[in-house]
């Protein structure tokens, strides 16, 4: 259950934002992409997801359900929690009319308090904090048990204390489900706590590879600049797109 | 060399031809767009996966919501109508002809007509701004993500509702229109009676008409809910965004009834 990426490519209005990246995730693992806003990174999630076609490259996952946990949560507004978490149950092709309404209720109830929430069923997004909604959103990933977990910044727009518990469950839910993942963060604390491996992206190009603990080595000028969040460096803000 | 470019480039001409080719490119973009949608839908239909709990959801919301605001256009363009035109033809000596030409103008043009334009405003807007702020806040994109199709989820019902419910919403208001007629006829001119009235109201009207009102209304509802849904669903950015999917929506709605309006006008009518 390992996901291969070879010399993938994207183009947005003439702008290359993934040039020929390639990498790899052993099952189980977590690797974390990091890099400026606008470095290609959601845009690496939203192809591996089959949002985005890549203009070239080649993506090998092997079979297997991919879900994606959104930066902003992503939850319908127009559906309470119960039916968010249950949304792919009750419509996807393959699950449709497997469950009855009381295997769904017991479903749900388990994938929730695998983020540890209960009782928040009936309650609609708007009526949940930002951390809720961001658990919700894990509940709703997890629910078909996929063997990869996309998270494009689980940790954006929460409190420290929020985003250290969201970090907790995505280290849970790797060690429960033994899911792949792949973290699109710029938290610190998610890289060196979440991440067995990180890729660190720049201009369309992978400038670092390596483990959290040689990031923080601070040998490389790009990863240097990134830990002590310097405008001075290799990496101008120009070209990351700000 | 380089200078005359630069000079061509900076140019009014030049910017109004590159801003009026661009709007040439998205209309063409918006058409496909729509026109693949369409296919999409038919797709779903033709293999029967409706989502049937979607569908009572939103045709309740087509039908119930927008019936206030119908009612009271259609019945008030059909006053107007009857105000104006029912002294002039006691006058001309053609009062038994009043009640045909108010149902006449209704049943085959204001009717369905002047509903779609209600329709457009109160449930073509909501469905796009809707379907924006989807799109806007990465919901649709979550769909995708989950394996389940936007098409099938969201425009599917919607489509089907407007196909459905539209016709049910025209005879209500259409019939509620004629009524308003005869009563404001009556109201306006002392020798029109009631019966003098409905009498007329049946004399040029044949069930073709009304087979022909509904078909239309139909693919009125369709289309408004098509559009849209299309043009919410191609939203771009934030809260701007949303704004103009939304405008575009209403615009392209408006046109679309009127040239399918053409369309039914010289398939039966011509």
């Amino acid at each position: 259950m390992s996901i291969k990426v070879q010399n993938l490519t994207k183009e947005f209005d003439g702008r290359k934002v993934l040039d020929n990246i390639s990498f790899t995730v052993e099952k189980g693992e977590i690797l974390s992409i990091v890099g400026f806003s606008g470095s290609g990174k959601s845009t690496i999630l939203k192809i591996l997801c089959g949002l985005l076609e890549p203009d070239s490259g080649t993506i090998d996952i092997d079979n297997g359900d991919v879900a994606m946990v959104f930066q902003y949560s992503a939850l319908f507004d127009s559906l309470n929690v119960f039916d968010n978490i249950s949304f792919a149950l009750q419509e996807r092709k393959e699950f449709k009319g497997k469950f009855t309404k009381e295997e769904l209720k017991e479903i749900v109830k388990k994938s929730l308090a695998t983020v540890g929430l209960s009782g928040i069923e009936d309650k609609f997004p708007h009526e949940l904090s930002g951390g809720m909604q961001k658990r919700v959103s894990l509940a709703r990933a997890i629910v078909t048990k996929p063997q990869f977990i996309l998270y494009d910044e689980p940790t954006a727009g929460l409190d420290p204390v929020a985003s250290t518990v969201i970090e907790d469950y995505i280290l849970h839910l790797r060690n429960e489900t033994k899911a792949t993942s792949i973290v699109v963060t710029h938290q610190m604390s998610t890289i060196t706590r979440c991440s067995d491996k990180l890729i660190m992206l720049y201009d369309g190009h992978i400038v670092f590879r390596g483990t959290p603990e040689e990031l923080l080595k601070q040998d490389n000028p790009y990863t240097k600049q990134f830990v002590s969040a310097s405008i001075e460096g290799p990496m101008k803000i120009a070209a990351s797109g700000y | 060399m380089a200078n005359v470019k630069l000079y061509l480039k900076q140019s009014l001409t030049y910017q109004i031809t590159l801003m009026f080719l661009k709007h040439v490119r998205e209309f063409f973009e918006t058409f496909g767009n729509i026109a693949y949608r369409f296919c999409e839908v038919l797709k779903y239909i033709i293999t029967f996966q409706i989502n049937f709990k979607q569908l009572v959801e939103q045709a309740s919301r087509f039908a119930v919501d927008s019936l206030p605001i119908t009612l009271s256009i259609v019945s008030m363009t059909s006053i107007i109508i009857a105000m104006q035109i029912a002294p002039e033809m006691v006058k001309q000596g053609a009062k038994d002809y009043i009640g045909l030409l108010v149902s006449l103008t209704m049943v085959r043009e204001l009717g369905v007509v002047m509903s779609g334009f209600a329709i457009i405003s109160m449930i073509g807007s909501a469905q796009a701004s809707e379907l924006a702020t989807m799109r806007v806040t990465e919901q649709i994109d979550a769909m995708k993500a989950l394996k389940v199709s936007p098409f099938k989820y969201l425009f599917l019902p919607r489509v089907l509702s407007g196909f459905i419910m539209m016709p049910f919403v025209v005879i209500i208001s259409s019939a509620l229109g004629i009524i308003a007629g005869g009563l404001t006829t009556m109201a306006a001119v002392k020798d029109v009676t009631w019966l003098c009235y409905i009498t007329s109201v049946w004399q040029g009207l044949y069930i073709r008409d009304i087979n022909i009102m509904l078909f239309k209304a139909a693919c009125f509802g369709g289309c408004i809910s098509l559009v849209s849904s299309s043009c919410g669903y191609d939203a771009k950015g934030g809260a701007k965004g949303v704004g103009i999917a939304t405008t575009k929506a209403v615009v392209w709605s408006f046109v679309t009834i009127v040239v399918v309006d053409c369309i039914f006008a010289v398939a039966f009518y011509f």
